[in-house]
């Protein structure tokens, strides 16, 4: 299966490398290399790449591209899964997954590449089987090591490892009990240049940190479990009682998870939170143009929407934007040519209008494509789809736990065309 | 200096490995690591390394490791050293050392070590630990990987732990079965239903393994469920077979093994793993092996992983483009599902493009069409292109938006961006050849635009459309050759082929204007640097110019150059690629890549189903024990009743474990006797029984001979005739318990009920035992005031059931306490709330003052919902219905089960934590000895007992009838001093 693996960063300098078989030469990368440097932009290089001998199967993840070289037929999913559970095993570990994170902690990195994988094959890649066979770095615990010369790594067997419940770790102990959830919806929409829907569809996961003791075995419920479409759940879910009652029934593993992820079809209308006006326009002559963009509210059901980012990528010949913001701030960006405006909270009293004029490169001819706009925003307490979470109920402990659910709403891939298409008429 | 440098380095590294301090070799280790890790050189320090491998200081250890696995094949004789180090770990009793020794070991690419490389994998390969087991497994592939030559003695090791139960050891052997003899598909036979049914337990990765296996599996032995219904169905034979037929013939409509079924149904939960890979492995065996009418499934699952990271999109449509070309109607309800959005990348947006082509069909064209119109105008040039691309192809397929498509093509001439002119040059050209007479407008205005293209490919298109119409644009052809030959010398090959191409067209069809233009260009051809220039100008000039040399030829260069062509056809890149398993890397790549192994066709006719059957005996020998295994003589003895079960069994129920069967526990007693009513007295009786069945044990312990069992047992019956239980011990360890009610009859049919029950339950993992302990209690089930006269009274017989495993059998006693006969005493018919009741065969006569004793099951379905149901009887021409309920106690509806003590505590280790609850029992002093807690436990509940070598602990496991898996209890009894 998996061969070896090479970590690269975003300058081309190949920082780590781990085989689980015999050694493969780094030259090999060079096919990668190749690849990159036609794609031009990291997210264009493709996945899987052939070589004469061998197959790269990279990720590209935190300014990371992680590299694994396959020598016979694998799925390739199967590759990429596992290569995205290493790099959330290192933001796991380390707080972020960064190029100095994994230099700095290149030890455990190596502990941890060596439990995850046997012979290229996945041995142990539950996280809660991983810590108790490598403990993760704090501060004290090194000092401490250093002191006592005690070590990092377990001596036994994880009892997850053994068990039918490979997520959760026996003897959990806290004097607080608690248990949040948050419903994170992301409206995933496409709208044209007048703000009609083309195609949205919501996307919502629910983060759960549960930091309970002995072993809880917890249900939840929902108002309206109707509206879920499509679900999947963390491998703790019973799948048979959410087939039959529509409840969530678990253990929850020790800590932070996604319990599980859902999806409401653009057949169910979705609300769509805010409207933009705007009017990009670029004149024949005199190599400029001028830009006008308004936000205001449209269906927020009554709460504030927050963090609202509008971002535009604009057309290669656009040099600058002398723009001024009633709301805000703005920042051109001439090397990415991307226009941020920061608007922050939405007032529905006064609402953000940023207008002004582009320059572009002289001699140039007029942009023949339209840029499109990108909005980021949030919305606190409300799930946009209206799912509501019912009761939690705990069995096989005695003690109460303290429940908490928090909802919020975010703009996912969220994205207004400004491109007219005149261009044929279809009378079908 | 920089050697030097390093080489002070590696000094100082070297002193810190050899001092005694701890701190000092981790420290030196983890630099050494360092490098490693940076792909530097540190294989110089071997040797002060290669010391530590038997430190107590566990990361220390864990690092040489890494460093030992990493330079030992450059270092062969230096990493033999360690070598007896692992060999000793490997008998260590902490499992997770052992299992890393095996790995270390194995992982050490040095042929000297095969054979102890080998010695130790066959001895993991039977390990208690099941984490050890799967170890093994992995190390089989790296001694595959090492010596080829061990073949053979590996897929021993495969085929034992192909037999494993547990789920960690399932996608460890399957991967190892798939790398070491993935042909050998008859290890599968006997262990497919085990994995089917294991699956959904094994960890995710194993699960893509195991799927991708099965699915090559089930292509080979179940027939194809794509048949055409109901082709022969018409003058099907029926009335000359037997309309219950054994065989699936031709003409008969198909019915689904079983097996099929199972490894479907088993999979399909696995579409709501949140594992990308797991998903896509359900889908594509969805893909190629389900019926065409339940693939809609997977079509949910796979958008939704579209949410996921960039590559897994990549990947997964992928997939989908090959699928959406088959089957459209799968994937268009989501078509907007597949819009693109500017901030996606280059290959996602190019796959997305292709669906959407592929979806295309009268109904959505419009949709479509508008959504491309969206993307021509996109930043992304080759994007734009490739939209114009699948405009055309749409434009082909569906003719009503022909030339819709192309009148919206020939606007897009006037682009401003060549990228975007050029391609609908090329697909223009594509679309006129299908209807070239009714375009002559078209082609003239590509002729204007001529000039202003180019691009060599929109050029060479658009001179090749003119020598192919020449005739549609007479007048415009000739102007364009005349602009050609004074820019020929500077133009790209392709366009000078075309020219060439031109020209000669030209000559043929309009001579008078063109003959020296004709010329001119051939002569320039002549001298091109290019050879496929030059010969093509030899090979037109010969054909067209008439000459005294040139032969037939030339007579039929009008007809050679102008044929009628074909028009191209337009279709997706996909169209191939589903002669490749869906969600490989060979799929991915459109070529196969090494090691793909081929998906074969459906078979015609089914190979032998009865090869995945499991037969009871042979799966006794478990591998956990491997101690004694039942004889041969028990299977020839009850082998007949087996098979019979088994041919009539249901498929989705497996086998495993029936280590029970070597019951070490000496006394299972039942009783049965309603006479006795105190327990002490019922002690002394078992104590009696106990003895004779001793020494009945002694009369025959030699007795092999199954006739002799035989003659036994029926002697044995008349002897304990008189509602007594029967306990035979053979020399073969198998205990028969049988009950004994009425008659020989009765007793006979007993017999036979115990054999299905000893073969039933061990098909359901744990072999039942027998009750310890009946309770004489009865309970009123309808009082003689309610019942008009009619009384009953019901008990819990503890027995298994004899109409079907999941029924707890009770006993139903009815008496006539009026002054009339009843008649026909019975069950309703109608009644049954939900619960599967077998009722008692209808009681035509009481007499009064008369009681007769029934026996029935009910099937609580593991609740303890009670059973409501009318009890109806005839009373002088009157007949009554009456409603009785039967609420069961949670006791009753446990089964009890034997087992060694050794497998109880291993099975409830499996549990660990989950589903335990604990009470506590306070009890007074006097009443603590083991055989008093016994007595309370299983006066309540019915268990076995295991005796325990530990004191205090009585385990107590059980089955609920319905479920597969058992249960276990553990009395601890803590003495409490004050």
């Amino acid at each position: 299966m998996i061969h070896s693996l090479f970590l690269i960063n975003n300058a081309g300098d190949l920082f780590l490398e781990k085989h689980w078989k015999s050694v493969i030469s780094r030259s090999v990368c060079d096919y990668f290399f190749e690849a990159r440097e036609k794609a031009v932009e990291p997210d264009n290089v493709p996945p899987v790449i052939r070589t004469p001998h061998h197959y790269l199967i990279n990720i590209y993840r935190e300014k990371i591209f992680f590299v694994s070289v396959i020598q016979t037929e694998v799925p390739p999913l199967f590759v990429i899964e596992f290569l995205h559970r290493v790099a959330e095993t290192f933001q796991d570990y380390f707080g972020e997954c960064s190029e100095t994170t994994i230099k700095d902690n290149v030890v455990i990195v190596y502990e941890l590449l060596e439990e995850m994988l046997d012979n290229g094959f996945p041995l142990a890649t539950e996280s809660n089987i991983l810590k108790e066979l490598i403990r993760p770095p704090t501060i004290l615990r090194s000092m401490v090591n250093t002191i006592t010369g005690s070590s990092n790594v377990g001596e036994t067997l994880p009892t997850g490892q053994l068990s039918n419940i490979p997520w959760r770790r026996a003897g959990v102990k806290y004097t607080n009990n608690e248990a949040y959830f948050d419903v994170v919806e992301e409206i995933d929409a496409i709208l044209d240049k007048s703000g009609t829907t083309v195609f949205a569809e919501i996307q919502g996961v629910i983060d759960a940190c549960v930091k309970l003791s002995g072993m809880p075995d917890l249900t939840l419920s929902f108002m309206n479990p109707r509206l879920l479409d499509d679900v999947s759940f963390h491998p703790c879910v019973r799948y048979k009682r959410w087939e039959s009652e529509r409840v969530i029934s678990f253990i929850p593993p020790d800590g932070n998870f996604q319990l599980m992820s859902y999806h409401i079809s653009a057949q169910n209308l979705v609300a769509i939170p805010i409207y933009v006006k705007q009017n990009i326009s670029f004149f024949e002559t005199g190599s400029s143009g001028r830009l006008d963009i308004a936000v205001g509210p449209k269906q927020t059901m009554g709460k504030t929407v927050e963090c609202l980012v509008v971002t535009v990528h604009m057309p290669k010949v656009v040099l600058s934007a002398n723009l001024s913001a009633t709301q805000g701030t703005y920042n051109y960006d001439p090397v990415t040519k991307i226009l941020l405006w920061d608007i922050g909270k939405l007032n529905p009293q006064k609402l953000p209008n940023l207008k002004g004029s582009l320059s572009l490169q002289s001699g140039a001819p007029k942009p023949e494509e339209n840029p499109s706009l990108n909005i980021d925003l949030k919305i606190q307490q409300l799930a946009i789809s209206g799912l509501k979470v019912n009761r939690l109920d705990m069995y096989g402990e005695k003690y109460k736990p303290f429940k908490g659910v928090k909802y919020v709403t975010k703009a996912g891939k969220f994205q207004q065309r400004l491109s007219e298409w005149l261009l044929v008429h279809t009378e079908v | 200096l920089c050697f030097n440098s390093l080489s002070h380095l590696n000094e100082d590294l070297k002193e810190m490995l050899e001092s005694n301090k701890e701190s000092l070799k981790l420290e030196a280790m983890k630099r050494i690591v360092g490098l490693i890790a940076k792909g530097k050189n540190a294989y110089e320090l071997f040797p002060a390394v290669v010391k530590n491998v038997a430190s107590k200081n566990i990361e220390l250890k864990k690092l040489v490791y890494v460093y030992l696995v990493r330079y030992a094949e450059e270092q062969q004789d230096l990493a033999l050293l360690s070598i007896s180090t692992f060999q000793r770990a490997l008998k260590d009793p902490n499992q997770l050392i052992r299992a890393s020794a095996l790995r270390v070991l194995s992982s050490i690419r040095v042929p000297i070590i095969v054979p102890i490389m080998m010695l130790a994998i066959k001895e993991a390969a039977t390990d208690l630990s099941p984490y050890v087991r799967k170890t093994a497994a992995h190390a089989i592939q790296k001694l595959y990987s090492l010596d080829p030559d061990q073949k053979e003695h590996l897929i021993e090791v495969i085929e034992k732990l192909l037999k494993d139960k547990s789920t960690l050891v399932a996608g460890s052997v399957v991967m190892a079965f798939e790398e070491v003899c993935p042909d050998r598909i008859d290890l599968i036979h006997k262990n497919y239903r085990k994995l089917c049914n294991l699956l959904v337990d094994v960890e995710e990765w194993g699960q893509v393994v195991i799927i991708h296996m099965l699915t090559r599996y089930a292509r080979t032995q179940f027939v194809s469920p794509w048949r055409e219904d109901a082709v022969f169905d018409e003058n099907s034979e029926k009335t000359f077979y037997d309309s219950e037929g054994r065989r699936v013939d031709q003409s008969k409509p198909y019915i689904m093994d079983p097996d099929h079924r199972l490894l479907l149904r088993n999979t399909k939960p696995l579409l709501q793993s949140r594992n990308t890979a797991v998903v896509m492995a359900v889908s594509q065996l969805y893909w190629h092996l389900a019926p065409k009418h339940e693939l809609s499934i997977i079509t949910k699952s796979l958008v939704r992983l579209l949410r996921s990271h960039r590559e897994v999109q990549y990947i997964v449509l992928q997939n989908i483009a090959t699928m959406s070309i088959q089957r459209k109607g799968m994937f268009e309800p989501f078509m907007k599902s597949f819009y693109v959005r500017s901030t996606d990348a280059t290959h996602i947006k190019t796959l997305k493009l292709e669906i959407l082509t592929n979806l295309a069909n009268e109904a959505n064209i419009s949709t479509i069409l508008r959504e491309l119109q969206t993307y021509v105008k996109s930043q992304d040039k080759a994007f734009a292109a490739a939209t114009i691309q699948a405009i055309g192809r749409c434009a082909t397929n569906i003719s009503e938006v022909t030339d819709t498509c192309l009148n919206g093509l020939v606007l897009l001439l006037s682009n401003r961006d060549e990228t975007v002119v050029a391609e609908s040059v090329v697909v223009i050209k594509k679309l006129l050849q299908t209807q070239p007479s009714q375009h002559s407008d078209i082609i003239k205005h590509m002729a204007k635009l001529f000039d202003s293209i180019t691009v060599p490919m929109a050029r060479a298109s658009i001179l090749w459309l003119m020598g192919e119409y020449c005739e549609h644009v007479p007048k415009n052809a000739p102007d364009v050759l005349r602009k050609m030959a004074k820019t020929f010398i500077s133009e790209e090959d392709i366009v000078k082929l075309q020219t060439v191409n031109l020209a000669a067209k030209l000559y043929l069809s309009n001579s008078k204007q063109t003959k020296l233009l004709t010329q001119y260009i051939l002569n320039l051809g002549k001298y091109d640097q290019n050879y496929d220039i030059r010969d093509r100008t030899r090979f037109i000039r010969q054909l067209i110019v008439p000459n005294e040399k040139s032969g037939a030829l030339s007579r039929y260069a009008r007809r050679i150059l102008m044929a009628p062509k074909p028009a191209p056809v337009l279709q997706s890149a996909f169209k191939d690629r589903d002669r490749f398993q869906l969600g490989t890397l060979s799929h991915t790549l459109n070529s196969q890549s090494n090691g793909y192994l081929e998906l074969s066709d459906w078979p015609a006719v089914a190979p032998d189903q009865s090869v995945r059957i499991v037969e009871v005996v042979e799966l006794a020998g478990a591998p956990l024990l491997g101690k004694s295994k039942p004889g041969k003589s028990a299977e020839k003895f009850y082998s007949d009743s087996e098979e019979e079960e088994e041919e009539e069994g249901s498929s989705s129920e497996d086998s495993s474990s029936s280590s029970s069967e070597e019951s070490e526990s000496e006394s299972e007693e039942n009783s049965d006797d309603s006479n006795k009513s105190s327990s002490s007295e019922s002690d002394s009786e078992k104590k009696k029984k106990t003895l004779k069945n001793k020494k009945l044990q002694q009369q025959k312990p030699d007795s092999k001979d199954s006739h002799d069992l035989a003659l036994f047992l029926s002697q044995s019956h008349l002897f304990f005739l008189n509602k007594f239980l029967v306990v035979f011990k053979f020399n073969l360890r198998c205990i028969f318990v049988a009950n004994c009610r009425c008659s020989l009859l009765c007793l006979c049919v007993f017999l036979a009920c115990q054999f299905d029950a000893v073969s039933w339950h061990v098909r359901v993992s744990l072999q039942a035992s027998f009750p310890v302990f009946v309770p004489e209690t009865s309970h009123e089930l309808l009082h003689r005031m309610t019942g008009k006269g009619l009384s009953a009274q019901y008990r819990f017989t503890r027995q298994p059931c004899i109409y079907g495993n999941s029924m707890v059998s009770l006993q139903l006693t009815l008496s006539n306490s009026s002054d009339q006969a009843l008649e026909n005493i019975h069950i309703s018919e109608k009644s049954s709330t939900g619960q599967n009741i077998h009722r008692f065969n209808a009681i035509e006569r009481l007499e009064p003052q008369a009681s007769v004793t029934v026996s029935m099951g009910v099937d609580f379905n593991d609740s303890t919902q009670a059973a409501n149901f009318q009890l109806c009887s005839t009373k002088t021409l009157r007949s009554d219905e009456l409603s009785v309920s039967i609420q069961p106690a949670v006791g009753e509806l446990l089964l009890p089960i034997t087992m060694t003590e050794a497998d109880f505590t291993k099975e409830q280790g499996k549990l660990l934590g989950m589903n335990e609850s604990s009470a506590t029992i306070t009890m007074t002093p006097e009443n603590i000895s083991s055989q008093s807690v016994n007595r309370k436990v299983v006066s309540v509940a019915n268990l076995g007992v295991i005796p325990s070598s530990q004191e205090n602990i009585h385990s107590v496991p059980r089955r609920c009838l319905n479920l597969t898996k058992p249960t276990f209890w553990n009395v601890i009894k803590k003495t409490n001093c004050s």
